[in-house]
């Protein structure tokens, strides 16, 4: 810019430029205003379309909706409840997150603490690049590679010692040796949502202070102490904030987890047992339900509840890192 | 309603460019545009290439599933809809439609055991019923044994696979289990998806057919063509005539040849008839053609027949080099009757008239 403004050609220009300037900035002003109001028609727009579409099934089944168990589309005596879908919705993605933050830490504290300067930049490229992947990628991917793995190496290999542990053993064990499950799932997941809860934890540790780590190394902390004693205390609410944004993520995911999951609506009595979640049983059954049909209704019901229960994941992300930016 | 209008906005969109260069070349030619079911999509993409030189018709079809294809022509959005599933009398009327049937595709039973040759699993319509309720579970069950005296059928868990995508193959195949057993349709039922008591879903024949071949004991169901094409190992089935057969063409033909295509609708019933060598699980497909097409449609509603009209007489071997079954000539002149009289005009005169 100011190797043009330096140019003598180049005066002119900028005077044109200038006398245009009010009317330019009242169309710009007017442009913002204007995608800024269309994103919230959008959204409006699209809980009022789900919630139409829904109210069909929500007036049908009532609260029942919610708390039932079956799914049977067959035409004359269709019957719909929620519950298995957002089961296997909320426990797919809890899984992801409990295979996925403890990997993402790792990766966080490598990154700011232990890793030479040289090596910083391109494993965080590297980690941003997963994210990049297309989440068809994530699920053929899981198809081909991961579920013959789970299959064949984790399933058969540890499921019955799995299943012989008191308590929980029934955790583990399943008749289904597909190797498409809710564990096959939530590992796609874990490994879809790593760079966003990884690069969150980064960003946060990297605004600690300098001065407090100094100080406490200063006392004789070791790295690990002054991490658990200062570093994690400072970004806690911020931690817990990413978190939630993966989580956001893993509820929504459709494709992936459809390739994945094994698509039985049954509730799973163990983590190798097929589930289903929402987005999948959206993706599977709405193309061949009929315009208006109860099916149908009930697709978008529960399609509405994932929007809001993703709505209230995200809200809560955004107020935890919110409080804390400000801070 | 949102969607739709998305798929009519890419398509225009993709089209304009296309249009605009082809215009002058496209003046003779009449378009159809047909939307609905995708198992017979190879075969209508396969057809359209060859009626475009033949009787200059081209042919746009959309395979966005049977329930989406009745939408579509329900809302007159195309000029014929496609269903693997037969709607009813009150459907039809409903939305004054003629139904008729262009193919019949055959579904067949995979699985991965083994040491078992293709088509060498013997199995009867009670085996497949108790595999699929989750009765039978492992492959040494002594009524699997008691089929199949002379093969050495290994000890593993029996995976069953199915279709988790809403389809018609599933639809054929649930309405063969209800036929075959009234628990199976006291339970489950018959559908495009039905809630199944075991196994494990996936996305398309090709979801199917990778559980079968990744899991040592699945057994899943799955469309002859796609099967043939990707060399899948089938079984034999019991027929309601007490043989076993084959998958082969033989077997479907006689499904074809045995069905009555006399019954109102042409929702001709093909599965588990009677005689020695049939296959019992094949189906007709649909083609959903309004009735009463308005002034302006008359022209699409003829090119429509003209198209079907020409597969019919021309499109078998097509047909059967795709494993689909040609339907007998006599089913063909009962569709081109019902053309003649009850497809009209606005003005009440007959559209098909050759």
């Amino acid at each position: 810019m100011s190797d043009i403004a330096m140019r003598p050609g180049a005066a002119p220009a900028m005077g044109a430029r200038r006398t245009a300037g009010s009317l330019g900035d009242k169309l710009f002003e007017a442009l913002c205003k204007g995608a800024g109001v269309l994103v919230l028609l959008t959204l409006g727009g699209i809980i009022v379309t789900l919630f139409i579409g829904a109210l069909p099934a929500f007036r049908h089944f009532g609260l029942g909706f919610l708390v039932s168990t079956n799914w049977d589309p067959v035409e004359g005596r269709e019957e719909f409840g929620a519950f298995i879908s957002i089961f296997g919705t909320i426990v797919s993605s809890l899984l992801a997150i409990a295979f996925a933050v403890p990997v993402a830490f790792g990766i966080a504290y490598f990154l700011t603490e232990l890793a030479p300067p040289w090596m910083r930049r391109p494993i965080g490229t590297a980690v941003e690049l997963l994210a990049a992947i297309p989440s068809i990628i994530y699920g053929m991917w899981g198809l081909f590679v991961l579920v013959p793995f789970v299959q064949m190496n984790i399933q058969l290999a540890f499921g019955e010692t799995l299943a012989a542990i008191p308590l929980v053993g029934f955790l583990f064990e399943s008749r289904s040796f597909a190797g498409t499950s809710l564990f096959s799932a939530a590992l796609v997941l874990a490994i879809m949502i790593l760079p966003f809860i990884a690069a969150t934890m980064r960003d946060v540790f990297e605004q600690v202070p300098p001065v407090y780590k100094e100080s406490a190394y200063g006392l004789g902390a070791t790295r690990w102490e002054v991490m658990r004693g200062v570093v994690i205390p400072y970004t806690r609410v911020s931690v817990v904030g990413g978190i939630m944004l993966g989580l956001g993520r893993a509820l929504g995911e459709t494709m992936a987890v459809t390739f994945v999951i094994g698509n039985a609506n049954r509730m799973p009595q163990s983590i190798f047992d097929p589930s289903t979640t929402i987005a999948s049983v959206i993706a599977m059954e709405f193309p061949e339900s009929l315009a208006g049909s109860l099916q149908q209704s009930a697709l978008f019901a529960i399609g509405f509840l994932l929007f809001i229960i993703s709505f209230v994941v995200l809200a809560t992300s955004r107020w935890l890192l919110r409080s804390r930016l400000k801070a | 309603m949102n969607r739709r209008t998305l798929l009519l906005g890419t398509g225009a969109a993709l089209a304009a460019p296309l249009a605009l260069a082809n215009r002058q070349a496209l003046a003779q030619q009449a378009t159809i545009t047909g939307a609905g079911a995708t198992f017979p999509r190879p075969l209508y993409e396969r057809w359209a290439q060859a009626a475009r030189e033949a009787i200059n018709v081209q042919l746009n079809y959309q395979s966005i599933g049977s329930g989406g294809g009745i939408n579509q022509i329900t809302a007159r959005t195309v000029d014929f809809g496609a269903s693997d599933a037969p709607l009813t009398t009150e459907q039809l009327t409903e939305r004054s439609l003629l139904q008729f049937p262009t193919v019949l595709g055959s579904v067949v039973l995979s699985a991965n055991l083994p040491g078992v040759a293709d088509n060498a699993l013997r199995l009867t319509p009670e085996i497949v019923v108790d595999i699929f309720l989750g009765k039978i579970t492992r492959w040494n069950d002594p009524r699997i044994v008691e089929a199949n005296r002379d093969l050495r059928i290994p000890n593993l868990p029996v995976g069953p696979a199915y279709r988790a995508d809403g389809s018609g193959t599933t639809w054929v195949f649930t309405t063969y289990l209800s036929r075959v057993s009234s628990e199976w349709r006291a339970g489950p039922g018959a559908g495009t998806s039905v809630r199944w008591p075991v196994g494990n879903g996936a996305r398309g024949n090709e979801g199917v057919s990778n559980i079968i071949r990744n899991t040592p004991g699945a057994i899943g169901y799955i469309e002859n063509a796609y099967a043939v094409v990707n060399r899948m190992a089938t079984t034999q089935l019991r027929n309601k005539s007490g043989n076993f057969v084959r998958p082969e063409p033989p077997a479907f033909n006689a499904a074809a040849a045995a069905a009555d295509w006399s019954v109102p609708n042409f929702a001709a019933d093909t599965i588990d008839l009677n005689g020695a060598t049939v296959w019992p699980i094949t189906s007709p497909t649909y083609i959903l053609l309004p009735t009463n097409p308005p002034a302006d449609k008359v022209e699409a509603s003829r090119n429509t027949m003209r198209f079907f009209d020409w597969a019919f007489r021309q499109g078998s071997d097509i047909a059967s080099r795709l494993e689909y079954i040609p339907l007998p000539a006599a089913a063909h002149d009962l569709v081109r009757a019902a053309w003649r009289d009850r497809v009209k005009t606005p003005s009440g005169s007959a559209v098909w008239t050759a």
